[in-house]
């Protein structure tokens, strides 16, 4: 683990650092704290700051640009011929970089001395049992010059993380160096931690945008990509979906709509059962409840909002689902036959419309938690009762609040995606009875992307393009429920 | 009582509307209002005044059970409106509350319709037929509450849109719409500028021709200009009461004289 050493060793630096720092501050203040701009600690941290940042900034820059440096001066070792028809030499150069990890491997296995794996003159056959024999993937393709070429590779890289450790342990002394030559009573060490914490905090907040950002454009990447090899007018109105995973991309049918219709049918299940009851349920905690019920049913329900969802898929699978076949299916308690199997559009409604009750209930708590006592205060002095008054002007007052957790909600109930694998099943279908077993968007990504895939074939990249039509959906759901809560709260403040 | 009487301001005597007898509030352990008894006339206006946390708030909220609201605030004593105890089990608050109106101290207009807002009693108590009824009960309140020309020609609009003193006006007119015998203010214009503080006291001032008016109120002035009687209230106590000509200019008891010229706060 040199990576460890190397980061262990600029810690170190970095502690013998501040306490040098704070001794030298005291020293040059002639250990009257009074005449130092800082305190003591600021000068440490100073030195702290300027040893490992540079220092962990060129290790983290070396790491992701060492790997291309290094093959491109391999990749000139293998000659053209050696370059299968229909490959390419990136192709190659990635069995290269496998093999020389794969080298590693067994030199960290003990199959072969460090010293044989460096050898060029080892023969091919026996670095491949080697290979084989640490467990490392080893293909048809390994032949003599891959094998120099891997060997190669592991020397030159070798040498990289020398040459990067000692000049990263370098940097990080001529930082701690220049952070105790700046310190004297004068420094303004205390303003520039400040600025470092800044920056820090900057950082923070640029990967969390970044990676966001990174996400985005991956998805709208991979959707492009998905629409050249299959059309997009096809994608959004196809009203089958029917993958084929012959790699035969034509014989695919990719239509989204069942899959919005099932996502759709099981979001409204959902929100039918989640809506009343959370809204009741809240109306009673916020205006009927004594506070000591209050205090007791409130954590109550929103420990159902920690339960993991797919304890709420095992809940749909193995209890909604056959008593729902008990009642609606054949020979059930109500003599009809609607419902075939335990999986379908209502056990995973249901489900999903439970996990989304304390959601809406908290949120709606708030809301009409938030309406002014006054305006209560008004209508009972007019002589309306307590149901009066919150039908007619706690909920209309609070109204604009509950329509963004209800879209708040539905923007949950479109993205779930375990109770919908485990309780409505997997066939895609356009159907009216909620009876039927159906599948969301949310599903079908999974079980595109699960198992054997070409991830260049039309049938995995559709995930992508599903995954971009989900987000685009909640988006909007989310920013209009944003968007109508923040109108509500300005009236209010 | 009687010697009071004879000192009335206004000529006329009126009868009494409200009577409370050794009445207490507590809320949980404090004892916010300690044996008050009082006798409220009809078509008058009352003046409740007194340094802030003196129980003023407390005791007219008794007069139409708003402390009911309340869970820890407890009443003893008697409070009877026109004879009738209205703490008695078997007076419903909500109905006692149409008889006896309430506008509070932050104009508190519903988020609806000027209309609406109007509306909500009447509709609520069923007192229209129609909505011609309705439009009649609407006009004759903004009238009475002094805004109807200000509004008439945006009744569909929000009545949160309105200025703070139209907006108390509203809440007038909306009390008044309700029909109520007794109208209860409570510092009906600490939220208000001078020149609409000056529209609401004109407005009280008419009201008391029909309604038996309290109002509480923090500033001395406005007690002497608008109420013929006047209580005031100290530490939960009633500590005088009587004609307001006679309190603000010979008050019996040496706390009323301190505090209506400044000494206590
Ligand atoms: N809702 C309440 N809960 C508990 N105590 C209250 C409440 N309202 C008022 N009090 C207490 O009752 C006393 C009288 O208050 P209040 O009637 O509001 O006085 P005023 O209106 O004269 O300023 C104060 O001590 C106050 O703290
Ligand atoms: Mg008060």
């Amino acid at each position: 683990m040199p990576i460890f050493w190397l980061i262990t060793g600029v810690l170190a630096i970095a502690c013998i650092g501040y306490v040098l720092g704070h001794r030298r501050a005291m020293a040059s203040a002639g250990g009257n704290l009074r005449r130092l701009h800082s305190l003591p600690s600021y000068y440490g941290l100073n030195v702290v700051l300027k040893s490992i940042v540079p220092a962990l900034g060129l290790t983290i820059l070396w790491l992701l640009l060492q790997p291309i440096f290094v093959s491109n001066a391999v990749s000139g070792m293998i000659p053209d011929n050696e370059i299968p028809f229909g490959s390419s030499r990136g192709l190659v150069m990635t069995e290269v970089v496998r093999t020389a990890k794969g080298l590693n491997q067994a030199v960290a296995a003990g199959e072969i001395t460090e010293a044989t794996a460096q050898n060029r003159n080892t023969s091919v056959d026996d670095l491949t049992d080697a290979l084989k024999s640490a467990g490392a993937v080893v293909t048809s393709t390994l032949t003599a010059p891959v094998m120099t070429a891997a060997q190669a590779y592991r020397e030159v890289s070798r040498k990289g993380y020398l040459g990067m450790s000692a000049l990263v342990l370098l940097v990080a002394t001529v930082g701690a160096l220049w952070a105790l030559r700046e310190t004297h009573p004068d420094f303004r060490a205390r303003n520039v931690v400040e600025q470092g914490i800044r920056a820090l905090l900057i950082g923070a907040a640029s990967i969390a945008v970044l990676t966001t950002l990174g996400i985005v454009l991956s998805l709208i990447f991979n959707t492009v990509e998905f629409f050249r090899l299959y059309p997009a007018s096809d994608f959004f109105f196809g009203l089958e979906w029917a993958p084929s995973f012959s790699g035969r991309g034509g014989a695919s049918q990719l239509g989204v709509i069942p899959l919005l219709w099932g996502t759709f049918y099981i979001s409204i299940v959902a929100l039918v059962v989640a809506v009343p009851v959370g809204l009741f349920a809240a109306i009673y905690l916020s205006e009927y409840a004594t506070p000591t019920t209050r205090a007791i049913a409130k954590p109550l329900l929103e420990i159902l909002a920690g339960i993991p969802t797919i304890v709420y898929g095992l809940f749909a699978l193995l209890t909604v689902g056959p008593l729902l076949v008990s009642v609606f299916g054949a020979g059930g308690a109500l003599g009809v036959n609607w419902q075939g199997g335990g999986r379908a559009v209502m056990t995973a409604g249901l489900v999903m419309g439970i996990m989304l009750i304390p959601f809406v209930s908290s949120l709606s708590d708030d809301i009409i938690n938030a309406v002014p006592q006054a305006l209560r205060d008004g209508s009972y002095g007019l002589g309306a009762t307590q149901s009066e008054t919150i039908k007619q002007v706690v909920l209309p007052a609070a109204l604009p609040g509950i329509v963004g957790a209800i879209l708040l909600a539905a923007s949950r109930a479109i993205g779930e995606t375990m109770i919908v694998v485990l309780g409505a099943g997997a066939a895609a279908r356009l159907d009216l009875n909620p009876f039927e077993a159906m599948t969301t968007v949310t599903a079908k990504i999974v079980s595109q992307l699960t198992g054997d895939s070409d991830f260049a074939s039309p049938e995995a990249l559709v995930a992508f393009a599903l995954g971009m039509t989900l987000f685009v959906l909640t988006l909007i759901l989310n920013v209009v429920a944003l968007y109508i809560v923040r109108t509500y709260r300005e009236q209010y403040d | 009582m009687n010697d009071m009487r004879l000192l009335q301001r206004t000529q006329g005597m009126n009868d009494i509307k409200i009577q409370a007898n050794g009445v207490d509030v507590f809320y949980a352990d404090n004892h916010a209002i300690k044996d008050v008894s009082v006798e409220i006339e009809d078509k008058t206006v009352t003046a409740f005044i007194g340094p802030s946390g003196c129980g003023k708030s407390t005791f007219l909220r008794c007069l139409n059970r708003m402390n009911d609201t309340i869970d820890i605030c407890k009443v003893t004593g008697d409070i009877l409106l026109d004879g009738e105890d209205i703490y008695d089990p078997k007076v419903d608050p909500v109905q006692l509350r149409a008889k006896v109106g309430m506008v509070f101290q932050k104009p508190n207009p519903f988020p609806k319709s000027i209309y609406d807002n109007v509306a909500y009693g009447p509709r609520i108590h069923g007192l229209a037929k129609n909505k011609a009824e309705l439009d009649e009960i609407i006009e004759k309140s903004l009238r009475r509450g002094a805004i109807w020309d200000e509004v008439k020609d945006r009744l569909k609009q929000p009545g949160t849109g309105l200025s703070g003193g139209q907006q108390q006006r509203l809440c007038i007119a909306r009390a008044i719409a309700t029909e109520p015998e007794v109208l209860l203010m409570d510092e009906p214009c600490s939220a208000l500028d001078p020149i609409a503080t000056a529209q609401v006291e004109e407005l009280i001032d008419e009201l008391k021709q029909n309604y038996s008016v309290v109002i509480v109120t923090h500033s001395m002035q406005q007690a002497a200009r608008v109420s013929q009687k006047t209580a005031f209230f100290h530490l939960g106590s009633l500590v005088e009461y009587g004609e307001t000509g006679k309190i603000f200019t010979n008050p019996e008891d040496s706390r009323t004289e301190s505090y209506i010229t400044g000494r206590i706060g």
